[in-house]
């Protein structure tokens, strides 16, 4: 139980992932693709922030004329930085491939795969 | 390195100015040859001369030496360079043949190989070269481009790059066992390595190299490369490809291997059965060859054979009778497709059934034929003579009395598929409808053919004639085998 | 201008370039290329002067922004790092300069696009090779695929569908590498590679450790198009144009087989990958079976450009093999392979592009009588195809011959007679090519007439795909020195 309890964190994750993961393979729409690629990298950033946690941490702000700062209060920053990049990164992947997904429409009328892939040879 | 810049001139002036194109094949061709040459009386004193280009690998460089068997070949080679460049325009021209140019630039190239092969010093050089050889003869053989001639280039070039492959595997467990690749007179794989390794890599040398010297049962492609023109067929296989092949496998029976661990491990004499049966094979099916050039080829497999047998007796009249034969049959088996190529020119005939009163209307050229086929069969006064006389003598050093009838067998089998030839050629009368009266190829073709035919006589006389291949195949054998 | 700020001016140079370039595109097309030959050239020249001096003088630090690691990005250039470097800088120069009659030809619109994102791709690999960070090769990875998947889209008919597909593959392959990059950093605290290193020895019976090689080797196997993951490659590759499959294909991939060496054996101990984990016999096996897919499957493509995007597949698995040996022979057979691989594709592709350029088809029976228009074009081709084979003395054979050695240092016997049965599989494939380039068989001749002339090459394709073909053919013979000079201080001291 404790695994399932304590490791909560995890198993959002994961389960996320293999949803986005599954989305990506096997659905034959490329929107949907798109999406399921979407909740994958989604799930990883979570993950990462979800590692930065303290029981009792807070915001990473140190105030104004703090002379003593102990690292066990303050919520780790760092993975919050790491995927503040990685969400750049996400949304301009997102973005290319929307321009894609719009190249492709306005070619074959469908975004559809099977549809496509019939369509060019 | 002269015929590297000389393939170079020979593309850059192409088509147009064919004149000036065949002026520097032969200026190459003489330059290259009169190096060679000088190089001779010092070698001849048991000087060795090294000149290292750069490292190529860590523990092994790029690295030429010339020593007496090295200088050997080169001078062979250059000297038949030569001639066959005279041939070859005469030739060329003859046939109209198109895409000269690149005729000549591979032509350039693959002496180029055959010279770096000859003055390699280790085996990492001569692998270089070697494949240098492979490609620019491959354009040769299939020159003409016809269908026959893309399959015969196609084949030529898998069994070779096939041996090619083998030779990689064997260098690379020589240089893990020993940690070096230079040849050295005598061998230097000695006391490294298990028995059963040192077999397994022997065999794979052997076959690696045989292919291309023919060795059977990997001779195929030798036959099949005959639809390349004759200036092909005689410079490169029956000179050049094949003598570096059979040159590359003396250097890794004498220079890898060397006669002690040879004899320690009893290899020779599987080397000398596969060879007399090559031998054998080769005689016979010559025989029942009708094309001119594929009865030729055969004689040519045969003699390879030879070569190698009397390498693997690793006795001295063995081993000089071997290395003098590597010169001896290259001149007579030059002179015969030169000659061979000289009756497509006039008349268009490929068949031996055909050749029926030829020697009346072409007296020069079939008197040469008839000269160097008695050379080859080992009719004094020709070289073949000589080579074969010491390769006798090798075998009854080594006491094998086998090889010995294996050899007389041989060159009775030589008498019986050239002797009709000749016969035919002089004693019969041609077919009805050809013309008669002397009609002999042109001049350029010729000359070389009286040359060769001559030197081959000259050989048998006076063994160190001129440039002294008898001497340097004596002192060869002697460092070898660490006689006195 | 100070040493010292090289490295991060390799990168830098480049990225703003990419942005100037689209303002200079508004005002003045015809700037755009010279603007980008310039930047390129600057990386080049750089890249030689940061080599030299990391062999003189050892292995450059250089802190973004004066913050020490392992809390700042370091960017670190040691002798693996400074040579993959100075390929990629040179290589990307090279294609540079052949790009501009290619864009012009097929999509001249869009020209100042092209060079920007040309720019910032070549700003991600250069990215990759120089930092020292684990997230910062992640940022630069990310930048030179989003790039690339641009890039690729650029081309003719299935190439927005092959970009998507391409995208897909590399965006999973990138996330598992971030994936490995969190576990780490959950198990250490750390980003930067050489604190790992010092750090990663005492964890190695973590599980977390264990997962995070891992992601790392699945993610980076994806961007390197290792067997099976590299389903992407070929369509990606040849829907591209010309231009950019000649940039992309020689490095893209030669980048994340260095990324692979890197954090197999700098960031974890060599130890781990090849005595504690069976994970070096796994990569024998998987690069074993590249090398015989590519092989095969080449065997059975029509069009040249797809035929060498396998051909591409089983290099890749050659570079693979040697790092899987986990000998000191192999792992130098396979970084020579990197540089010789990389030139050897990029002379192909470019190849390929020639001939497209000038209007030939790509199917292989269309290609008959190349070799008279374009003369010193299929010399180039023949040559680097000889260098596939690894036929001496093109480099071809040498990085081929210290593979060899490394199979038989192992005794993998297995691994190397794939290895020279691959070399025989090559030479039909590139054969069977120069077959119809050089000799016309006397029966078709009656061939549709072109349209356009068929000539020689425009200078700007023609130089630089002399020079690669120059650096194949001599590169070879230099081999000795390039290994004891750079490639022996590459390799970690674990190795005898």
């Amino acid at each position: 139980m404790e695994l399932i309890i304590g490791k909560y964190n995890y198993w959002i994750y994961i389960s996320l992932m293999m949803i986005g993961f599954y989305a990506m393979i096997a659905k034959k729409n490329l929107v949907k693709k798109l999406i399921g690629m979407n909740i994958f990298q989604t799930s990883i950033i979570l993950f990462f922030i979800s590692t930065g946690s303290k029981i009792g941490g807070t915001i990473p702000i140190v105030e104004q004329g703090a002379q003593v700062i102990e690292a066990g209060q303050y919520i780790n920053p760092l993975p919050h930085v790491l995927m503040l990049t990685a969400i750049v990164v996400m949304v301009s992947t997102f973005g290319v491939a929307l321009a894609l997904l719009w190249m492709i429409y306005r070619k074959y009328h469908t975004l559809e795969e099977d549809e496509i892939l019939r369509l060019r040879r | 390195m002269v015929s590297a810049v000389a393939a170079l001139l020979i593309l850059l002036t192409g088509e147009r100015r064919r004149n000036l194109r065949e002026g520097w094949t032969l200026i190459a061709s003489l330059i290259k040859c009169l190096i060679v040459v000088s190089m001779i009386p010092a070698i001849l004193h048991g000087k060795v001369i090294e000149w290292t280009l750069m490292e190529l690998l860590p523990g092994v460089s790029f690295q030429f030496r010339v020593d007496a068997f090295g200088l050997f070949f080169a001078t062979l080679a250059s000297c038949l360079w030569i001639a066959t460049s005279v041939y070859s325009i005469g030739y060329m021209r003859g046939t109209q043949s198109m895409s000269q140019t690149r005729f000549f630039f591979c032509f350039a190239l693959a002496l180029h190989g055959a010279l770096g092969i000859a003055f390699s010093a280790n085996l990492l050089t001569l692998f270089v070269f070697y494949e240098i050889l492979t490609v620019s003869t491959f354009p040769l053989v299939a020159h003409k481009e016809t269908d026959e001639a893309i399959s015969g280039g196609r084949k030529y070039l898998a069994y070779l790059l096939t041996g090619a492959t083998l030779v990689i595997f064997s260098m690379g467990i020589t240089y893990t066992l020993t940690g070096t690749l230079d040849f050295k007179a005598g061998g230097f794989l000695k006391g490294f390595g298990s028995d059963s390794l040192l077999k397994l890599l022997f065999a794979t040398f052997i076959i690696g190299f045989g292919t291309k010297a023919a060795l059977m049962p990997l001779h195929e492609w030798l036959p099949t490369a005959m639809v390349a023109p004759t200036p092909v067929s005689a410079l490169l296989h029956a000179v050049a490809v094949v003598k570096a092949g059979v040159f590359c496998v003396l250097r890794v029976i004498l220079y890898v291997f060397g006669p002690e661990l040879l004899s320690a491990l009893d290899l020779w004499i599987i080397l000398a059965y596969v060879a007399s049966f090559t031998i054998l094979l080769s005689g016979m099916l010559a025989l029942a060859q009708d094309n001119l050039k594929r009865r030729l080829a055969f004689s040519t497999i045969n003699n390879l054979a030879i070569i190698i047998l009397g390498a693997s007796l690793l006795s001295p009249s063995g081993i000089t009778g071997s290395i003098f034969h590597i010169a001896a049959h290259g001149f007579m088996k030059i002179t015969l497709f030169f000659v061979a190529g000289a009756i497509y020119v006039k008349t268009h005939k490929e068949k031996v059934s055909e050749l029926d009163g030829i020697g009346i209307s072409m007296p020069v050229t079939m008197a040469s034929f008839a000269v160097a086929s008695l050379g080859i069969s080992g009719i004094p006064p020709m070289a073949g003579f000589i080579s074969k006389w010491y390769l006798c003598l090798g075998s009854l050093e080594a006491k094998e009395i086998l090889f010995l009838l294996v050899l007389l067998a041989s060159a009775l089998l030589d008498i019986a598929y050239f002797g009709p030839i000749i016969y035919h050629s002089f004693f019969k009368k041609p077919a009805v409808g050809t013309p008669s009266g002397m009609a002999e190829a042109s001049l350029w073709m010729v000359i070389p053919i009286g040359v060769c035919a001559t030197v081959s006589v000259f050989l048998g006389i006076s063994p160190n004639a001129l440039v002294r291949f008898f001497q340097m195949a004596t002192l060869a054998a002697k460092s070898v085998l660490g006689v006195d | 201008m100070n040493e010292i700020s090289f490295p991060i001016l390799i990168i830098v140079v480049p990225l703003i370039s990419a942005f100037f370039i689209i303002l200079v595109g508004l005002l003045r097309r015809d700037l755009c290329y010279p603007l980008m030959i310039l930047t390129l050239s600057f990386s080049t020249l750089s890249s030689i002067s940061v080599l030299k001096e990391v062999l003189w003088g050892g292995t450059i630090h250089y802190r973004l922004g004066g913050w020490l690691p392992p809390w700042g990005i370091e960017y670190v250039i040691d002798p693996l790092n400074g040579f993959v470097l100075l390929i990629v800088s040179a290589i990307s120069l090279l294609i540079g300069i052949t790009s501009k009659r290619m864009v012009e030809r097929e999509f001249p619109e869009k020209a100042t696009f092209f060079y920007c994102l040309f720019l910032l791709q070549v700003t991600g690999l250069l990215g990759i090779v120089v930092t020292g960070d684990l997230f910062n090769l992640y940022v630069f990875l990310e930048i030179a695929s989003i790039a690339g998947y641009a890039l690729i889209a650029l081309g003719e008919d299935g190439a927005p569908f092959a970009s998507f597909n391409y995208m897909i593959y590399g965006t999973v392959g990138a996330c598992f590498y971030l994936l490995g990059v969190g576990y780490l950093y959950i198990a250490t605290g750390s980003l930067n590679m050489a604190d790992l290193a010092q750090i990663l020895p005492s964890l190695l019976s973590s599980k977390v450790v264990l997962i995070a090689f891992a992601f790392f080797m699945v993610g980076i196997a994806i961007k390197m198009a290792l067997f099976p993951l590299h389903v992407w490659l070929p369509d990606a590759y040849t829907y591209a144009p010309s231009a950019v499959s000649s940039l992309v294909a020689p490095l893209t991939t030669k980048v994340g087989a260095y990324v692979m060496i890197r954090v197999a054996l700098t960031v974890f101990p060599p130890a781990f990958f090849i005595e504690t984990l069976p994970a070096a016999l796994m990569l024998r096996w998987i690069a074993n079976g590249a090398i015989l897919f590519g092989c095969i499957l080449a065997l059975a493509q029509k069009d040249l450009k797809r035929m060498l995007g396998y051909v591409l597949i089983a290099e890749i698995g050659y570079i693979a093999l040697g790092v899987g040996f986990g000998n000191r022979n192999g792992l130098t057979g396979a970084i020579l392979h990197i540089l010789n691989d990389a030139l050897m594709m990029a002379c192909l592709f470019l190849f390929v592009g020639a001939i497209t350029y000038q209007g030939w088809p790509r199917k292989m029976d269309q290609l008959r009588g190349l070799h008279r228009k374009m003369p010193l074009t299929a010399a180039a081709f023949v040559i680097a195809g000889l260098s596939v084979i690894g036929v001496p003395p093109t480099c071809g054979f040498f990085s081929k011959w210290y593979l060899v050695l490394g199979a038989i240092d192992s005794k993998e016997w297995l691994s190397m007679a794939i290895l020279l049965a691959s070399s025989l599989f090559n030479a039909i494939l590139f054969f069977r090519v120069i077959e119809k380039a050089y000799f016309e068989s006397g029966k078709e001749h009656g061939m549709v007439q072109r349209t356009m002339e068929i000539k020689e090459s425009p200078l700007t394709i023609l130089l630089p795909l002399l020079v690669l073909t120059a650096g194949v053919l001599s590169l070879g013979l230099f081999s000795g020195k390039i290994i004891s000079g750079i490639i022996r201080f590459a390799i970690p001291v674990y190795f005898k």
